[in-house]
């Protein structure tokens, strides 16, 4: 093995597991009667064939490092936030109301939609926190169970309180205010000034776990709860703020996503987002740096499904199974050791197989 | 008054009944699963797949120009075989590589999603609706049918519900008064001392976890041939999480998961007769309720409920 | 010895772990009628080497024997076949079941129909139970029943499936000096009705009065085997460790001063809701070192959450320096100075995956210098880092190096250098020398002399009796959450030490009903 700094091996086993998964893909395609290399092209054709595609995949990255962010935040803490779809969506539609009800400058709208999807994702985050802090209630079947109840309530919202008042009447909000709008950076791509959030965000979040004791604190609870309490940290309190935090920040993707691409919350927009996120935290290593690339890496995914379907005639929903495929490698990294092992133990099986032979040759 | 027994009929009992079936045969495949020490979040993926394939194997049962009847059955058969199969992969991942238990459920979640539209589209051709196939509809118990009331509620019904009123049953006796229960137990509340006597604690880890997909697979089963007669995308909806909060709530107890899953299947049943009945609740709040009160039960009405105590953490030698 | 066939008799074992030898080339042999002491320090491979006999590692060279026989056991129900039987130093008992069901789990009695024959389990469990003199309730569970109890159940799990050698790895950390003996006898009973006895253990007195014959093991090597005659606690203590050892702490008597800890009438209820602290009180002063001995499990842990806010006391007050503490934060109470060593130091101590720089600061991470506001100085943390690492010496590349890389001896080290590093006004360490070498332990005792000779108070507690009698200048003996015993070191003797241990003495009056605060 060649020997690495500790950065670079950090990588070796994300970009093993995408690598990997993508083989594991191939041999789908290839099963189904397509041609993976003709199938893989025509997807980076469909993410990044031209300044739109390029756009537009950037543009899809962008929520991705949000909810990415999101998830692995609270898995800094232990903390399983599956929950990131609701607080998303959640930020999404309160950013809708503020974007759709209020009359403002530019300078105070924009950031006053941002910060109500911070708030209200970040008490949808904050329940399940509390609730976890407070009653020990797990957070993987709390959030859960706020993703629905966000869902419905959203449901009942948009096709009612909130619906157009049209003619037409489709089930979806008022268009946001031009005020309360992202702008547009890279033509004819809808790719908005949203990315340049993003980022700003994912260097936030950076400082905040590396160089506070905000981060220090966070993280010491979710390696060790009682040393960390032993040490004079409140570890219920800091999960409290881990699951705020988190939701916060998915909160924020939300209103980005309408501000700046949707510009009205539709009825039965449920993106997965949240889902996908916990795949881009896991390959991303639950670090902001990572979270941004493998966020870019799942957008690229999505796509060139697309493109996929329409050029190679492959089922889009291939993207899904490889996303699986890459949590599994990532998840279990023996996985993806296990097979150097099994090759090199068969190789030395038939060594010795090979060798045995020769002897009872030479002796016979 | 009279809107109470306009809304409390027989039909919505047994509309109860048939909607806690899939629950509960996902929430016993749950307990089967985490008594034996491995926390199982795919029993949604597990159900979709179940649900994909009793579609498929039904379908291609009656274009072998099969009865309907046998090809329903050979599609149950074949969401307990592919339930089974998807589960294995949970148990290999989480007990062989000792991956963390709680991701590989969600990315089985996700496999499941992806692979079924992925076969959805690839066969059918479509991204909805699959065809419609033979399934498996009520079959009333002669004699027991024409019991009033509790004929049709419990015995005027699809055959996975009987199945799933078996199950119960059955589930809490193995689990309590046989050795292979007690063993099985032992291995989720402390694994290293059911080592130290002799016990292999990874083969009965695989049995909990296989359980676990055969159950989940069945539930699927029911919810594409068994209350309708198709497949369609993401077609659990969510109950497999509801499944999992039943376990909760019923405390790794078959008999109290049931009860659970009762409660939800009523939430779910009544929703609709409310609606009938003109009661002026948005169907969204009726279906936000399961949810709603699993949330406010897990925070503190039924106490604090104690899962076995190795669930979730894997076992090394 | 004449040739008579061992019992049980391990050959050239050998088990090689990645990077580490744990056993090299060891020989051991068990005779009928005999209880073999194994001694060695913590680490010296004498878990190793009985998990290997009883199935649970294999061994990487060597073979054992039983009676006579080559066998090769490679895994527990081998070795249960073969007779062995081994009771854990940690109890392998399933809490929520009941002593019938772990007694007879993995060999359970069926009815004809199959399922499990619960009547005829107890009624096996109360015939051996007589035969052996072994109480037990079969009903009740695990986590209901005593200390003492459970090691019963322990060892009639061995007996019930026929057990023919006991293996007993470290038996006595739990129990009082009268069940010690106790446990002796019972080990007698054993050896008389045919059951040869390994009796693993580190403790030098022990091994003297119950074994007929003592085997050595140091760093993974058998260092010799000794005949009880012929041996003595000097001559084990310097074949267990390769040197001479002083048994003795060196110190002057303390100079005690004005109070600093003042416990009073605490009562606290555990996280079963059964009384857990029963009206503690005691006082420490600044300059002498009060120990609190007592077998584990009679309020001490408790009485140290308690005092540092980790747990809620339901009455009773506690005051440092004259200001009441009761139940503040834990933030609070340690920058107001009282530090801890705790007794489990990847539980409570450290943690591991955080460089030793970072676990250097921890409690103090938020405060200046090493904070300001909300952002980390790391050149504060860092210089910190490397004054306390020369100072103690911990044996360490860097000070990057995560924490759980570092050995038993070097994180007790680190976890010292912490709390000592914080000039406390009140020191608590609780079993500071656990799972340390020897080494390490002259050490860490030294440091906690030199912080009474400063002026600190400190406050011992340690489950070691030797350590306790050492270090002290007062002890104090905690039964059943109350302090029943206050005597000056000087006067202290260790069976008197036990009556009180085990409740059957006390000189502290008894404690009044709780005022709250």
């Amino acid at each position: 093995m060649l020997v690495a700094g500790p950065f670079l091996q950090q990588l070796i086993l994300p970009v093993g597991a995408i690598i990997l998964a993508l083989l594991v893909g191939a041999v789908f395609i290839l099963a189904i009667g397509n041609n993976p290399i003709t199938a893989y092209a025509a997807l980076l054709q469909g993410a990044f064939g031209d300044v739109f595609s390029i756009g537009e995949t950037l543009e899809a990255a962008t929520p991705l490092i949000f909810t990415g962010l999101a998830v692995a935040f609270a898995f800094r803490a232990k903390l399983f936030n599956i929950g990131a779809e609701g607080q998303f969506l959640m930020g999404a539609l309160a950013a809708t109301w503020v974007g759709t009800n209020l009359a403002l400058p530019s300078i105070i709208h924009i950031p006053l939609v941002l910060l109500t999807g911070i708030i209200v994702g970040g008490l949808w985050g904050g329940v399940a926190g509390l609730l976890k802090a407070t009653r020990g209630v797990h957070e993987v079947i709390s959030t859960i169970m706020l993703n629905f109840i966000a869902i419905f309530f959203i449901g009942y919202m948009v096709t009612g309180p909130m619906k157009e008042e049209s003619a037409l009447d489709i089930p979806q909000t008022a268009r946001m205010a031009e005020t309360a709008q992202l702008a547009r950076i890279m033509p004819p791509s809808r790719l908005s000034t949203g990315i340049i959030i993003a980022l700003v965000a994912a260097a936030f979040i950076w400082w905040l776990l590396w160089k506070t004791t905000v981060g220090y604190e966070v993280r010491a609870v979710g390696l060790n709860f009682f040393a960390a309490e032993f040490g004079g940290i409140k570890p219920n309190y800091n999960m409290f703020l881990a699951m705020l935090i988190s939701g916060g920040l998915a909160g924020l993707g939300g209103a980005v996503i309408i501000s700046g691409l949707f510009l009205r919350f539709q009825h039965g927009f449920e993106p997965g987002y949240g889902f996908t996120a916990i795949a881009v935290a896991l390959v991303g290593g639950n670090n902001p740096p990572g979270v941004v690339l493998a966020a870019l890496l799942f957008a690229t995914l999505s796509q060139g499904a697309l493109g996929m379907q329409n050029v190679a005639g492959v089922p889009q929903d291939i993207v899904l199974i490889i996303q699986a495929l890459v949590i599994f490698f990532v998840a279990a990294p023996q996985i993806v050791r296990a097979l150097p092992q099994w090759l090199a133990r068969r190789r030395e099986a038939a060594q010795a197989a090979a060798e045995g032979a020769q002897l009872e040759g030479g002796q016979a | 008054m009279d809107l109470l027994f306009s809304i409390l009929t027989v039909s919505l009992f047994a509309a109860t009944i048939r909607a806690a079936t899939p629950l509960a045969l996902a929430a016993l495949g749950g307990i089967f699963s985490e008594r034996s020490g491995i926390v199982n979040i795919a029993l949604e993926g597990i159900m979709l797949i179940g649900a994909f394939f009793a579609m498929m194997i039904s379908f291609y049962g009656s274009q072998f120009g099969l009865p309907p009847l046998v090809s329903a059955l050979a599609g149950m058969v074949g969401a307990i075989v592919f339930g089974f199969l998807v589960s294995m992969i949970h148990a290999v991942v989480s007990i062989r590589f000792r991956a963390d238990q709680v991701v590989s459920g969600v990315a089985i979640n996700i496999l499941a999603l992806g692979l079924t539209g992925f076969l959805l589209q690839l066969i059918f051709n479509t991204s909805g609706n699959s065809p419609s196939v033979p399934n498996l509809a009520a079959m009333p118990i002669p004699f027991l049918a024409n019991i009033p009331i509790l004929g049709d509620i419990f015995f005027n019904q699809p055959p996975i519900v009987y199945l799933a009123l078996l199950a119960v049953p059955i589930s809490s006796f193995v689990l309590f008064r046989t050795p292979l229960g007690l063993r099985l137990r032992s291995v989720g509340e402390h694994p290293k001392a059911a080592d130290t006597m002799g016990i292999n604690v990874f083969s009965l880890r695989y049995l909990g976890v296989g359980l676990s997909g055969v159950l989940a697979g069945l539930a699927g089963a029911y919810l594409s041939i068994g209350q309708l007669n198709i497949f369609t995308e993401g077609m659990t909806n969510g109950r497999g999480f509801i499944a999992l909060a039943a376990v909760i709530f019923g405390k790794w107890n078959p008999w109290g998961a049931f009860g659970a899953c009762l409660l939800f299947g009523f939430a779910d049943a009544i929703q609709i007769s409310l609606q009938n009945a003109g009661v002026n609740i948005p169907s969204e709040f009726l279906l936000m309720l399961p949810y709603l009160l699993t949330l406010v039960a897990l925070a503190g009405f039924i106490g604090r409920s104690r899962p076995p105590a190795a669930a979730g953490v894997p076992y090394e030698k | 010895m004449n040739e008579k066939v061992p019992v049980i008799e391990m050959r050239d074992v050998t088990k090689i772990f990645p990077g580490v030898i744990a056993n090299d080339h060891i020989n051991l042999a068990v005779y009928e009628g005999e209880v073999l002491g194994l001694l060695g320090e913590n680490g010296a491979g004498k878990s190793v080497l009985m998990s290997i006999l009883y199935g649970l590692y294999q061994p990487t060279e060597g073979e054992i024997f039983v009676r006579g026989q080559p066998v090769a056991i490679t895994e527990p129900k081998i070795a249960i076949e073969q007779g062995i039987g081994m009771v854990h130093q940690h109890f392998m008992l399933v809490p929520v079941f009941t002593v019938a069901e772990n007694i007879v789990l993995g060999d359970e009695p069926r009815t004809n129909a199959g399922t499990l024959n619960t009547a005829e389990a107890v009624e096996e469990i109360k015939a051996l139970s007589e035969k052996y003199n072994l109480e037990v309730d079969p009903y009740a569970k695990i986590e209901d029943i005593s200390v003492g109890m459970s090691q019963r159940v322990e060892i009639l799990k061995t007996m019930y499936r026929g057990a023919r050698v006991l293996i007993l790895d470290e038996p006595t950390a739990v129990l009082t000096p009268q069940e010690i003996r106790g446990l002796f006898k019972i080990m007698r009973t054993l050896t008389d009705q045919g059951v040869p006895v390994i009796f693993i253990s580190h403790k030098l007195k022990e091994l003297m009065e119950v074994c007929d014959r003592v085997t050595v093991i140091r760093r993974g090597k058998m260092i010799g085997d000794i005949n009880i005659e012929d041996a003595s606690p000097q001559i084990l203590a310097s074949m267990m460790v390769g040197r001479d050892v002083v048994l003795e702490v060196e110190k002057e008597p303390g100079q005690p001063k004005e109070v600093v800890l003042d416990v009073e009438n605490i009562h606290a209820v555990g996280l079963n809701g059964l009384p857990v602290l029963n009206g503690v009180s005691f006082q420490v002063r600044a300059g002498e070192i009060v120990g609190i001995a007592g077998v584990a499990g009679n309020g001490q842990s408790e009485l140290i959450e308690v005092i540092t806010g980790l747990h809620k006391a339901k009455s009773g007050t506690v005051r440092l320096n004259n200001e009441t503490i009761t139940n503040h934060a834990t933030k609070e109470i340690i920058h107001r100075g009282i530090a801890t060593i705790p007794e489990d130091r990847h539980h409570r101590g450290l943690i591991l995956d955080f460089s030793i720089a970072d676990n250097g600061v921890l409690g103090s991470h938020d405060q200046p210098p090493f904070a300001r506001w909300i952002r980390r100085v790391f050149a504060a943390v860092r210089t910190y880092a490397d004054k306390f690492i020369h100072e103690f010496d911990v044996r360490t590349p860097n000070q990057e190096v995560l924490v759980k890389n570092l050995s038993g001896g070097n994180q007790q080290k680190v976890i010292i250098a912490r709390e000592i590093g914080r000039e406390p006004d009140l020191l608590i360490a609780a079993q500071p020398t656990r799972g340390v070498d020897v080494g390490a332990i002259e050490f860490i005792h030294k440091r906690i002399i030199e912080q009474r000779d400063a002026g600190k108070a400190v406050l011992l507690i340690s489950n070691e009796l030797d350590e306790v009698m050492g270090l002290s200048d007062r002890i104090l003996v905690m039964f059943h959450g109350e302090i029943v015993g206050e005597i000056p070191a000087e006067e202290a003797t260790e069976d008197e030490l036990g009556l009180y241990m085990a409740g059957a003495k006390r000189n502290t009056p008894p404690s009044r009903e709780g005022v709250t605060k």
